[in-house]
């Protein structure tokens, strides 16, 4: 059975090394994971993966406490989950600590305001992406459209839009009940 | 309380932030407007180091948030709140997995949200935009960095640090 601490330690490495979004650790968790330590199948960590982009929460620490509960349960959870957080927070506190020394420096600026405009363009790139994979039909279409206009319009909070959504959501389709 | 307030907001952003990476953008962009912790030219700061340093973007999000709200404890505070309602609903989904898989009505809630989502990004990235693209030298460069996203699909890392080079070069 591995010790709660190799989890942790694994999972340590795993959240080092993946740059971006949870898919970027897909590929990592299916070396370490799946190929090198066994503890799960490739199919485990697609189902993990397609039920962790679906629930609340970060995708990658999603996959990670499934994959820990799966070895050690409870324990196994909270380990594996603390593993791949704990980079995030040295590499980020420290990175934080360092720009707050430098943010006045005007090259620091310089570069700061491409780097912003860059952040633009990755939010509609994401969007893009995001669309291409998941607004596919007519009722896709009009939950954007209304959820735009509430937040451009009515400036309603995220949190709002969301519950209003999942309550949209179960309206039933209209061309279904007439079968 | 501020530590109190962190937890709070942070492990309602884990709870309500469905899908990976940007999707906790929106939520924070309603911090900066509910609290004023931070500016949205900060916010967009935290989006680009983010991205650019090991780690998934959500989780590094919120420790740079916790860490510009109140240090260190700020960073603990924000971070593990925000994983917190995941670990949760991860252990009770784990605990009868069969049975969810095939809820259909689950399903159908959960994509339901998601074009929903997608308004939700695209508003945080307006009000940045806002900030920062003020003239149509910016705009152009904006562009210019989605198309080369489009064809070239390389990781964000890579345009953030050419992006990097044009601010300096062009002095945007």
């Amino acid at each position: 059975m591995v010790s709660l601490w190799k989890l942790y330690t694994l999972f340590f490495k795993m959240g080092l090394f993946t740059f971006g979004g949870g898919y970027a650790m897909l590929p990592i968790l299916q070396k370490e994971a799946v190929e090198k330590q066994k503890w799960i199948t490739e199919e485990e960590l697609l189902n993990y993966y397609s039920i962790g982009q679906c629930t609340p929460g970060i995708i990658a620490v999603n996959a990670a406490s499934f994959i820990g509960y799966k070895l050690r349960k409870i324990g196994g959870l909270i380990s594996a989950t603390l593993g791949v957080i704990s980079p995030s927070l040295i590499i980020i506190v420290l990175v934080a600590a360092l720009l707050r020394q430098y943010m006045d420096n005007p090259y620091v600026q310089q570069a700061f305001d491409g780097i912003r405009i860059c952040v633009i363009a990755l939010i509609i790139n994401t969007v893009w992406n995001m669309w291409q994979k998941g607004v596919k039909n007519a009722r896709g279409y009009i939950v954007f459209a209304a959820a735009a206009v509430l937040l451009w319009c009515f400036n309603l909070s995220a949190i709002a839009v969301v519950i209003l959504a999942a309550a949209a959501s179960l309206i039933p389709d209209w061309r279904r009940s007439k079968k | 309380m501020i530590y109190a307030l962190l937890c709070y907001e942070f492990f309602k952003i884990g709870l309500f932030a469905v899908g990976g990476g940007l999707v906790t953008v929106p939520f924070l962009f309603d911090l900066s407007e509910k609290y004023g912790w931070f500016s949205t030219t900060e916010l967009a700061d935290m989006i680009a180091v983010s991205q650019s340093t090991p780690g998934p973007v959500g989780i590094n999000m919120a420790t740079y948030v916790g860490f510009k709200v109140a240090g260190l404890g700020g960073a603990l505070a924000a971070t593990l709140s925000e994983v917190l309602p995941s670990m949760i609903v991860v252990y009770l989904i784990a605990r009868a997995l069969a049975k969810w898989q095939n809820n259909s009505r689950l399903d159908k809630v959960l994509a339901g949200i998601r074009p929903a989502v997608l308004s939700l990004i695209l508003f945080a990235g307006w009000g940045i935009a806002k900030e920062t693209i003020t003239d149509y030298k910016s705009l152009a460069v904006m562009l210019g960095l989605l198309a080369a996203m489009r064809l070239l699909k390389k990781s964000p890392i890579y345009f953030i640090a050419a992006s990097a080079v044009i601010g300096l070069v062009l002095h945007i």
